[in-house]
């Protein structure tokens, strides 16, 4: 460190930045909301997700209740059924983890953490939620419409989305396709937004190689939906005229009720391709901000730099690309050739080496390290064994031969449940504990937090662990009922019994956090501008919370990477990105 | 499919330019001596205005939904029931007209850093006028096909027709909305140099769609036989 020193006359003067063109709202309507202010856009986008995503709680537990009570709520029946499983997969993997983590997340963090007043198209930001308000809406009218939502399940195969039988195949489908268009365009424009930020708005000296995680994997996750979204927007515009003009793109000629339909030669598999294009790289668009929140998570509350920064960034990246070409792991059972198999196995084992490298990175950040057991670090600590988790299992998934026999039972459902349902809401919840100070200016409760966590994490565990073992005996998932299962030894009844009641549990549980979150709004502590002493722009705010154009008079300039905690000589155990240079400092 | 491993690979290979050039292969802790504050990536170059990143951005996704239609096509065009329909005769008017209104965008754009404003407005009109004849034309294609007996529900060569038709004009009307905002500015504005940059957008949208067409036409025309067998050859 002592064989480089910074002369003064590299420091930057005083930034001289001209009036930013900032917008500025004259109207009450035009302040609360019609906001173009991205902090607050990302609040409406949150909430509105959130809002959904109870939708989607509540449709699982139809789902569980049906699964081990069957037939002792006479309401739930076959259709109702269908329609709760396929409401539930489209509503929390479209409508809430996507729009939390890029949406909410996205617009909130990307300006504050690059050091921008807003994002660079504010008038399109707004646009972009106010159209994934109209998608929500639409999909919420589904349920309202004659014969209900659809009941194709999420993946929404053709042919049998839009044939007679499926529940919602007159209106349902059609609001669905809708619905998922609009939402696309949506997040075409917000994403359009967080990537042009990201390569446009940053402030001086915040190079690529300076920004936080978090902006890495939002922006990566960004870039990947941009590319993928197009597959399902091609697909549900195709079913849609497939639906409503009798085109033959998917639909071959089959009989139904005794009548020839009039469609001939279509290719459902070609809708499978489409599907999967975006379905796969979907993973990880949900799981990549996941990553980027993670680490700075965990470095922050271990007070630890991140180990192996730019390895870090290279795996996010190597995920993102490698990712684009695996989509075909899904269709194995779907009769492809053999070759094509075999490529995309190749392909999906190959993820599983950017990904561990990034677990180890994130247990050697840990190691040693000053470790608080504050809620977020705790939610954070959670996803590294649940993702490990669902990672494990993905292996076995992800080879042809081991796919096959288990893709349609419960294990699949134990898998992807573990690597993207529970791993990235428990992220969401520890970013939640953890930036909520900077949203509000006051500290959630950290007893009813830790509560929540242990309730989540562990109940999370006691309902997706034995679906694991479930789906190894071979219960099958999608059914509505078993019929005889006699070759099933009676404790899998009573699993099945016990996953049910402590799904009812822990959801309800969330109420506490629901709780904790409204009431904090008053009676939290206050937090002041830092309260967890991190490094990144967005805890460097003169205001807090952070005001119009986030950063007062002048934009900060930044000095260093956003992992300087613990360094030798400083003052203190953190040195903010945009604090001046120290003597002898060696700036990264 | 191979269409759309082209694509990425474009994508790819742009992106990776463009992260090198931001420097994020720059090793500063192996950097001898003084070390500046600010690496040189930032703030030394003009970087480009926000809304020409955007619009690269957002051809991007216009290029990955029209890869995914041409994908889409070559599969679904290997079911025996494809009929492939004549291409209506007026595509070689619509073509050259389309042609001529990029072309004129791109003298606009010649003409608005040279500051002729006047010059400027009467060739934003004209590319106008051309997009707008082009469209014309696409729906008196669409009724052609229509008189024809070609309808969508009868096969899928035909729906292709008129999803990748339609699909394609759409992006145009859109970019002709730009446009008609471009050449309100241009009439407001004193000096031409104040909109270069707006009809500079105008005009790459311009050749994207230009281009997007030409692959089209060539497809719909018949080549498509000729594309398809090109790239089963390159997957097998």
């Amino acid at each position: 460190m002592s064989d480089v020193t910074i002369k003064d006359e590299h420091l930057v003067p005083p930034a001289e930045v001209e009036e930013p063109e900032l917008y500025h709202a004259h109207t009450w309507l035009g302040k609360y909301v019609f906001s173009q202010d991205a902090k607050y856009i990302a609040i409406q986008y949150s909430g509105t997700a959130i809002a959904i995503g109870l939708v989607g709680l509540v449709m699982s537990w139809v789902i569980r209740l049906q699964l081990a009570f069957p037939g002792v709520i006479s309401s739930i029946d076959a259709n109702v059924y269908y329609q709760s499983v396929t409401m539930h997969g489209m509503i929390m993997v479209v409508y809430l983890l996507t729009a939390v983590f890029l949406g909410g997340f996205g617009n909130f963090l990307i300006p504050l953490m690059v050091g921008a007043r807003d994002m660079v198209f504010p008038f399109v930001n707004m646009l972009s939620y106010w159209v994934y308000l109209l998608s929500v809406i639409v999909l919420v009218a589904s349920y309202f419409a004659p014969g209900g939502p659809t009941g194709a399940g999420w993946t929404l195969y053709p042919p049998q989305a839009i044939t007679s039988g499926t529940p919602g195949h007159e209106w349902g489908i059609i609001l669905m396709l809708v619905s998922l268009a609009l939402f696309i365009v949506g997040f075409t424009m917000g994403g359009l937004n967080y990537v042009v930020t990201v390569l446009q708005g940053r402030t001086r000296g915040m190079t690529l190689m300076r920004m936080p995680l978090t902006v890495w994997g939002i922006f990566a996750a960004a870039v990947m939906a941009l590319l993928a979204f197009p597959g399902l927007f091609v697909a549900a515009v195709m079913m849609m005229l497939d639906r409503t003009l009798g085109t033959s793109f998917f639909m071959p000629a089959i009989v139904e009720f005794g009548e020839h339909s009039k469609t001939t030669g279509g290719s459902p598999i070609l809708f499978q391709h489409l599907f999967w294009f975006f379905g796969h790289p979907e993973v990880y668009i949900v799981a990549l901000p996941a990553f980027g929140i993670v680490s700075d998570l965990l470095s922050t509350h271990a007070r630890k730099n991140i180990f192996g920064y730019r390895m870090m960034v290279w795996a996010i990246v190597a995920i993102g690309v490698l990712s684009m070409i695996v989509w075909g792991h899904h269709m194995y059972v779907s009769g492809m050739n053999p070759l094509f198999g075999f490529f995309f196995a190749v392909t999906t084992l190959a993820i599983a080496v950017p990904t561990a490298l990034k677990v180890y990175n994130w247990v050697l950040t840990l190691w040693r390290a000053d470790i608080h057991f504050t809620t977020p670090m705790l939610f954070a600590l959670g996803f590294l064994v649940t993702f490990v988790n669902g990672g494990l299992t993905g292996l076995y998934l992800g080879n042809v031969i081991v796919d096959v026999p288990l893709s349609a039972t419960l294990f699949v459902v134990a898998h992807f449940h573990m690597v993207m349902g529970v791993a990235p809401i428990l992220v969401i919840f520890g970013a939640i504990y953890h930036w909520y100070p900077k949203i509000t200016g006051r500290m959630m409760d950290e007893g009813l937090g830790k509560i929540h966590f242990w309730i989540t994490f562990l109940g999370a565990y006691m309902i997706f662990f034995p679906m694991h073992y479930l789906g190894v005996l071979g219960v099958p998932r999608r059914f509505y009922e078993m019929g005889d299962t006699s070759w099933l030894p009676l404790s899998a009844v009573a699993l099945n019994h016990f996953i049910t009641i402590t799904a009812l549990i822990v959801g309800a549980a969330q109420g506490l956090f629901f709780f904790n979150l409204f009431r904090s709004l008053k009676y939290g502590k206050l937090s002041g501008p830092n309260p967890w002493r991190a490094t990144t722009l967005e805890w460097q705010t003169p205001e807090t919370p952070p005001g119009h154009g986030n950063f007062g008079r002048e934009l900060p300039v930044v000095y260093r990477w956003p992992y300087a905690y613990s360094v030798p000589g400083a003052p203190e155990d953190y040195l903010p990105q945009n604090a001046p240079p120290l003597k002898g400092e060696h700036l990264l | 499919m191979s269409v759309l491993g082209l694509f990425f690979i474009l994508v790819a290979g742009v992106a990776t330019l463009y992260l090198w050039r931001e420097g994020v292969m720059d090793r500063p802790w192996l950097e001898e001596g003084e070390v500046t504050a600010i690496s040189r990536a930032s703030g030394v170059v003009e970087p480009p205005p926000a809304a020409k990143v955007g619009l690269v951005v957002f051809l991007a996704v216009a290029g990955c939904l029209f890869s995914l239609l041409v994908m889409a096509f070559f599969m679904r065009m290997e079911s025996p029931d494809w009929r492939t329909p004549p291409a209506p005769a007026i595509f070689w008017f619509n073509t050259a007209v389309l042609v001529a209104s990029s072309a004129a965008l791109q003298t606009a754009y010649f003409a608005a850093n040279a500051d002729e404003p006047e010059r400027v407005r009467a060739l934003l009109l004209g590319a106008g006028a051309g997009a707008a004849v082009f469209l014309l034309g696409q729906a008196c294609a669409w009724r052609e096909m229509e008189a024809s007996g070609f309808y969508a529900a009868s096969n899928a060569a035909n729906a292709f027709f008129y999803l990748l038709t339609g699909t394609h004009a759409l992006h145009l009307f859109g970019g002709l909305v730009a446009l008609a905002r471009t050449t309100g500015k241009a009439f407001a504005a004193v000096k031409a140099a104040a909109v270069a940059t707006s009809v500079e957008l105008c005009a790459i949208y311009w050749h994207f769609l230009l281009l997007v067409w030409l692959l089209m036409f060539a497809m719909l025309a018949g080549g498509a036989d000729g594309l398809g067998v090109i790239c089963r050859r390159l997957l097998s």
